[in-house]
């Protein structure tokens, strides 16, 4: 195999996209000049459950340049439903499985009951607020609480894809044998993204084809959602994104504006642009439910943890068994031989929750990890010392090998770099003035994504006679620094300095990947341009040294591919780098002015015969107003191991920006139901918080190596989620180590520590 | 000014504004904030729009030299003012001193508010307000 001498993986190199980024240059979904584009606004129903009764349209549409007001008695029906499936796997994947406007039946406030159409947005705004909408309203179930007594254990969750109920060895005779028990239930509110962009989707029709602009984690799920929606062929639809400004799950799946988007551009036969309204990003792409979990851990007294119970009861809508995946890494995060986990569901008045960055993990690990630090104190053991005792060599779920781990090793790293042996263990015992000091840790992990069923990852690769190179991958960037690390990938695969490539993504005319999800993209995305850069470089190397063809020029003819390495754009002998010839001399030469080659990568499996996931270590240092409750976060340490990391200086970002996440799930964030209302209470950036930069502490991330072999080629397990994964138990942890008070609900409020102060 | 707002309206009339030492002519309706004006009718897409109440900063833009939040401000207040927006920053690919240094230090992901906090950071040091991280932070 031909080698390749320089090397750009690894390296913390800018972004790519930087100067874009930071000129205004950067154009987001809802900013491509597009000429005609008309402005869509959505009303949103205000009651939680009912039916319309009537809606008066006629004052908007006499308003000056109003071209429709669409309502479900006008608004052309949807061809199909598709079912709900999350979008990682490759098919349409609706949010959930309701599409408005269809009858005049309300599940949700803030579900659309009308769209006004406009040629300025002011009149559209203007337009939307004098539509008249009464309802019948019929009584609602908004929270838990409500619906606690008509909770169900649902066969199957997320999809149809994991069983509602897991249970292995004997738990309940584990229980009973276990001299130890911590029996905890824990609560979360429910989160929204919050991702600073707003949805947006611009709807182009030329005759019976479909362009979106939209801001989607995934082009081709909106492609064959949209085109399943509105029974069009899936090559009619073009789904294009080259900016996407946040994502974190709220654009994951794809929701009903977006159809509702093509279906008023059609109506209207003008180019249509919809932009959701920070109020109605509340009520528009799902969020993180609300839900508690309840973890009962059976131990010995030296500290071995034989058995874990772990239940969740969580809120979904009134059409779809959704509850996010928070049982899994728990179940393996420790050698416990005896487990049993289960989903129980509510069903209430809310659209259906989503994927929410962290998902399942995010409070499933929150869970298991602050029943860990009880466990801990009530044994009188070091919480790491604990976890080490526990320690799974093997996976517990299948006994298989893990592919790699590294969470001694992230223990260890960032317990030196935090300071951590310098504690003292005793509870409220280190002080700063009125402040009341603690630390905590916890374990972190996240799936590598390897299921059956996911589909071929490809890419294009084309170098010209002058040089420069085009990788092309229908990725999504939304801040991952994928652009980037692909540009880099794709240089040192085909052999070509990093500033002769570009890499192209953003389309759905470009060779299929899977979408920005699950901590996938790094690892799917660069098996596929691996593979075309190095497919393309191994083709011309091939040419350059083929004998059948005449072209005995070539100073590399006849020689054995295997001696030949590539770097600058230049194939030579590894011995004798004197002798060789770049790639453009060869084209030029042979009158050729491209190569080009395609790339696919077929996704692990579940037949590995290895348990894929990623694991860290967290540690936080709080302060706490002892008069006030007042919590503050003064420094952060993660240590990770996601094995190979592209580049440094974009992974460390995603860390970083998943620990912030943890700090926020923590204590700022939570969406708060007015049940009496069934709305969001806090639907706006000023009434749901989320840390600044002025919010945010000394956050420190450590990289623990890993030789991770069987992920994917080139060992990339993902850094997208397990940044946040344990953040907030760590927190909570040092809240208890600072307060000798245990807080069992997120977020952590003041008026949960007043009593400790 | 405000006379002068009053009169006019409420359907769309000619606004005249210098942007980034452009005169712009825009036919608007009163009611049309800076921001819009920008995004919708000026193709000058640098200023963001997050949360159209003043809470994100995305939209950060200098009037007369001072932060101002445009989507919290009517286009029609700007006449006779001198806009500043992130464009005004570059002409083509130059980047100023805070530019770069926030892709070197990699200051941002989605680079949806970078455009706003590149307005507020540079008036942040005009202003003299940046002799601490405390300082910053308040």
């Amino acid at each position: 195999m031909t080698a390749v001498t320089n090397q750009t993986i690894s390296q913390p190199l800018d972004r790519v996209d930087g100067p874009a980024k930071v000129t205004g240059r950067a154009r987001y979904s809802a900013e491509i000049p597009l000429p005609g584009t008309v402005h869509a606004v959505l009303v949103g129903a205000v009651v939680p459950s009912g039916r319309t009764n009537t809606i008066q349209t006629g004052e908007a549409e006499q308003v000056p340049g109003v071209l429709a007001v669409l309502t479900h008695a006008n608004l052309p029906k949807i061809a199909a439903q598709p079912r709900l499936f999350p979008s990682l796997f490759g098919h349409a994947a609706v949010g959930e499985t309701f599409f408005p406007m269809q009858d005049d039946v309300v599940h949700y406030a803030g579900q659309p009951v009308a769209m006004v159409v406009a040629d300025t947005l002011e009149r559209a705004q203007h337009a939307a607020g004098l539509v008249h909408v009464s309802y019948h309203t019929a009584p609602s179930t908004t929270t838990l609480e409500q619906g606690r007594d008509r909770a169900y254990e649902p066969g199957r969750i997320f999809g149809g894809l994991l069983p509602g109920r897991m249970e292995r060895g004997d738990p309940d005779s584990g229980l009973a044998k276990a001299p130890v028990h911590i029996d905890r239930t824990y609560r979360f509110a429910a989160n929204h993204h919050n991702p600073i962009e707003p949805s947006s989707t611009t709807a182009v029709w030329e005759d019976d084809r479909l362009t979106l602009y939209d801001s989607t984690q995934g082009i081709t799920a909106t492609r064959l959602t949209v085109a399943e929606l509105m029974g069009l062929p899936s090559s009619n639809v073009r789904v294009l994104t080259h900016y996407v400004g946040g994502g974190f799950g709220a654009k994951a799946m794809i929701w009903p504006h977006v159809a509702l988007t093509a279906i008023a551009a059609r109506y209207v036969g003008r180019p249509v642009k919809l932009a959701l309204t920070r109020e109605q990003m509340f009520s528009s792409c799902g969020h993180r439910e609300e839900q508690e979990q309840h973890a009962v851990l059976g131990a010995g007294n030296e500290g071995r943890v034989t058995t874990l119970r772990h239940h969740k009861l969580s809120a979904t809508s009134p059409f779809d068994d959704w509850a996010e995946p928070s049982l899994n890494v728990a179940a393996q995060a420790y050698s416990y031989p005896n487990y049993q986990g289960s989903y129980r569901l509510v069903r209430t008045n809310t659209m259906t929750p989503t994927f929410t960055r962290g998902p399942g993990e995010a409070s499933g690990m929150f869970a298991l990890e602050s029943a860990m630090d009880e466990l801990a104190y009530e044994l009188g053991l070091d919480p790491i010392e604990l976890r080490l005792r526990n320690h799974a060599d093997a996976d517990p779920l299948t006994g298989n090998p893990w592919s790699s781990k590294g969470l001694r090793e992230c223990y260890q790293r960032g317990a030196e770099r935090f300071g951590w042996r310098e504690r003292n263990p005793a509870a409220r015992s280190q002080r700063d003035g009125h402040w009341l000091i603690g630390s905590g840790t916890a374990t972190a992990g996240y799936p590598v994504p390897a299921f059956p069923g996911l589909q071929p990852q490809r890419a294009r690769a084309r170098l010209y006679a002058d040089g420069s190179a085009v990788l092309q991958a229908g990725t999504q960037e939304f801040g991952t620094g994928v652009a980037t690390a692909m540009t880099q990938v794709a240089a040192d695969g085909l052999g070509v300095p990093l500033d002769r490539v570009r890499f192209d993504y953003g389309d759905t005319e470009l060779p299929n990947t899977a979408p920005a999800v699950g901590s996938a993209g790094s690892g799917m995305v660069s098996s596929a341009v691996h593979s075309a850069a190095t497919s393309l470089r191994d083709q011309l190397v091939a040419q350059a040294v083929a004998q059948a063809v005449a072209d005995s020029e070539s100073p590399l003819h006849a020689a054995d591919p295997s001696t030949v390495v590539v770097g600058d754009g230049r194939m030579m002998l590894r011995d004798r780098p004197e002798t060789g010839e770049t790639y453009s001399e060869l084209l030029q030469r042979n009158g050729v002015e491209d190569a080009e080659a395609l790339g696919s990568w077929q996704p692990t499996g579940m037949d590995t015969g290895y348990a894929l996931t990623t694991f860290g270590a967290q540690f936080a240092e709080v302060a706490v107003d002892s008069d006030l409750g007042l919590v503050r976060v003064r420094r952060m340490v993660g240590a990770f191991a996601p094995g190979r990391v592209l580049n440094p200086k974009t992974a460390r970002s995603q860390l970083m920006g998943g620990m912030l996440w943890g700090m926020s799930q923590a204590l700022p964030e939570g969406t708060q139901m007015d049940s009496r209302m069934g709305r969001w209470a806090n639907a706006s950036l000023g009434e749901y918080l989320v840390p600044v930069n002025a919010d945010a502490p000394e956050v420190d991330v450590e990289f623990v190596e890993v030789r991770e072999d069987v992920a994917n080629p080139l060992g990339v397990k993902g850094v997208g989620e397990i940044g946040q994964i344990g953040a907030a138990a760590a927190i909570a942890n040092a809240v208890f180590h600072a307060t000798g008070h245990r807080v069992r609900e997120l977020p952590i409020r003041i008026e949960h520590l007043l009593r400790s102060a | 000014m405000a006379d002068r707002a009053r009169l006019r309206g409420p359907e769309p009339v000619t606004v005249e504004l210098s942007i980034n030492h452009r005169t712009r002519i825009l036919e608007i309706e009163p009611r049309t904030s800076l921001l819009d004006a920008l995004r919708e009718q000026l193709d000058l897409t640098g200023s963001k729009k997050g949360c159209d109440q003043g809470t994100c900063g995305a939209c950060t833009v200098w009037v007369d030299g001072r932060r101002v939040l445009a989507c919290l401000t009517l286009a029609i207040t700007c006449e006779g003012r001198e806009i500043t927006t992130i464009e005004g920053f570059s002409d083509g690919r130059r980047m100023n001193a805070m530019q770069r240094s926030f892709i070197k230090h990699d200051a941002f992901q989605c680079g949806y508010c970078t455009p706003g906090q590149v307005m507020s950071a540079v008036a942040l040091l005009d202003e003299g307000h940046a002799s601490s991280d405390a300082e910053i932070a308040e």
